[in-house]
């Protein structure tokens, strides 16, 4: 499967590389792996590939940070990653029922994907909103606060 | 968020939510007076530091270390690259606080790092902003272009001949970068994996040169301390207790959320300030500082006082401030088996008690929890914890062992019961019901 980063990718991770010093362009790979991310849908070993050549490190070095850290996705994941938070502050608040509820909802149990593609379920740790429980976070990047049964349909519901 | 109608915040006060965030509002505040008090003023490093030492200000991350003390290690006269990093990598369990100082008040601790950069000579800064809620990264990146086009970073701030500029850097998903030396791997592009100490970030820091790392809610008192003096500062807490800390609540309470409260404030007023016990249950735990602080029952908690001295007195700590309240639904076998997951999920690997002894203690705990425990697993479980904790590169090990200790020494009871039992001593409809959560809140 070839990748390569699209212009407003390239653009994107220059603008991360300008934060670091001169020959730190490493620094700016965590980014890098996110943007590309948000580009492919996934980390496929060709995009861990571009990133790592875009910014001029060996590809293990990317590779390393990517299987690291858990927002990464290396294997395919639907075209919603569906994150629901059960650690002890969010479960004392209700977040095992909502992650129940989403588990029947889809049919589906943790790291796995509905079968049409559409959502991925994922069992979040601390997302330091405990406040907030029970707590879910679309995509890595849309945190959605205190998700009662209505909340968790209405956003399903939305989730094309 | 209470902070608006709060008349003891000083962090969080002034603020009316998503609507007051940006430069102009802050300014209107007094917002970046500290700064320019500073460079108008001509107050010395030296004199700052004194100020800072007078205020009894201790690191709000977690550690309680005193910021006057850390930033004297700093070799501050030496004209090099040195970095000013703020930790706001807030992953613990239990732990919320500096979300609302980056959302709704984010140039304070702009001005804070700043202020940090001033003092130890640093031209360059960086915060590292854990991933989990990307909203606060962009927003921190849009009030650090604001900043620099009002001349508060960049070269020659305020026309005062002093450079600093600062940078957001984003997590993504690791637990583990809320470790100082981990965070510094994790902006030089690493996987965040702890580095041994000495030596000390102060002299072998980000890219092997002097660094002074923080805690968000750490340099946003430091504009304060300098408007009002160390003194003032001091006296708002108790001493060798400076100044309000902002406290996160989570749990069994009506209205969990963020308080921001003088140090050595009763519990009791804090859990007022929450409304109370959910459905006016009554009280059974407390983890007062995040989830690596040891657990303390009910009933001694009552007798604390919000402060570093007095829970560590009751045999626990402050930490970040994060109180992870329990009432007597909970099953304390369950709320460690979730625990002991987390550490084991989120151990970097690297050492070897701290690798394989969490996935010990999580799936002792995991048997025991689900009626397969032996009578001889509570004494193996604390000695799995007392192999760990104090043989690992960083505090992680610790904060895994914790726990684990303080769940059996409190509530032994419970853990035997579960084990001859077969099942727990709180009926499992009971803890679901304690544990629901009637949602009013809009968002």
């Amino acid at each position: 499967m070839t990748f390569s980063l699209n212009e407003a990718s390239r653009a994107a991770i220059d603008r991360e590389v300008a934060k670091y010093p001169e020959g730190q362009a490493i620094s700016a790979v965590m980014a890098g792996l996110r943007i590309a991310q948000e580009q492919n849908g996934w980390l496929t070993p060709e995009a861990i590939e571009a990133v790592a050549t875009h910014l001029n490190i060996p590809p293990m070095a990317a590779m390393e940070v990517a299987t690291f850290y858990n927002m990464y996705d290396v294997k395919p994941v639907g075209r919603w990653k569906i994150t629901v938070c059960t650690n002890l502050p969010c479960a004392l608040s209700g977040g095992e029922q909502a992650a129940e509820y989403v588990k029947e909802k889809l049919g589906i149990g943790f790291n796995e994907t509905t079968a049409d593609g559409r959502f991925t379920l994922k069992e979040g740790e601390c997302m330091g909103v405990c406040g907030d429980a029970p707590a879910i976070i679309v995509n890595n990047t849309r945190l959605c606060s205190w998700m009662s049964r209505e909340k968790i349909d209405a956003l399903l519901d939305e989730l094309k | 968020m209470n902070a608006p109608e709060n008349p003891q915040a000083i962090l969080l006060a002034g603020l009316d939510g998503d609507n007051t965030w940006g430069i102009e509002h802050y300014v209107k505040r007094g917002g970046y007076s500290a700064l320019r008090k500073i460079l108008e003023s001509g107050m010395t490093p030296e004199q700052i530091i004194a100020e800072v030492k007078k205020s009894d200000l201790r690191g709000r991350g977690g550690a309680g270390f005193p910021t006057g003390l850390k930033w004297s290690f700093m070799p501050r006269q030496f004209p090099m690259d040195k970095y000013v990093v703020c930790n706001s990598d807030e992953g613990e369990p239990g732990t919320f606080k500096d979300r609302d100082l980056l959302r709704y008040n984010p140039h304070l601790v702009i001005e804070g790092m700043a202020i940090a950069g001033y003092v130890m000579g640093c031209g360059r800064g960086y915060n590292y902003i854990h991933g989990e809620i990307f909203s606060l990264y962009q927003r921190f990146e849009e009030a650090l272009a604001e900043a620099r086009a009002a001349g508060f970073l960049g070269k020659n701030i305020l026309g005062k001949g002093f450079d600093f500029d600062l940078f957001a850097h984003h997590g993504w998903g690791a637990y583990i970068c809320g470790e100082e030396t981990a965070l510094l791997e994790s902006i030089e592009g690493k996987k965040g994996q702890p580095r041994f100490k000495p030596p000390f970030p102060a002299s072998h820091g980000l890219y092997g040169k002097p660094t002074t790392i923080n805690n968000t809610e750490t340099f946003a008192a430091i504009p304060w301390i300098i408007n009002n003096g160390g003194e003032a500062f001091q006296a708002l807490g108790k001493p060798n207790n400076g100044g309000t800390k902002i406290f996160s609540v989570s749990g069994h309470v009506n209205r969990p959320g963020v308080y921001e409260i003088p140090l050595g404030a009763p519990f009791s007023a804090l859990l007022e300030m929450c409304g109370g016990m959910r459905g006016g249950r009554k009280l059974k735990a407390v983890i007062p500082g995040g989830s690596s602080a040891p657990v303390l029952p009910g009933d001694i908690m009552m007798d604390c006082t919000m402060d570093y001295d007095s829970i560590s007195k009751a045999g626990s700590m402050l930490g970040s401030g994060a109180v992870i309240v329990m009432d007597e639904t909970t099953c304390m076998v369950k709320s460690l088996e979730r625990l002991s997951y987390f550490y084991h999920e989120e151990s970097c690997g690297q050492c070897t008690p701290c690798r394989e002894g969490t996935g010990w203690l999580y799936r002792m705990v995991h048997r025991i929890e689900h009626g397969q425990g032996r009578p001889d697993d509570l004494d193996t479980l604390d000695n799995v914890a007392s192999n760990i904790a104090g043989r690992t590169i960083c505090a992680l090990g610790d904060a895994a062992a914790f726990p684990v200790k303080s769940f059996i020494k409190h509530f032994r009871s419970e853990f035997e019961y579960h084990v001859e039992h077969k099942r727990c001593l709180v009926p499992v409809d009971v803890q679901r019901e304690g544990s629901r959560i009637y949602v009013e809140q809009a968002c």
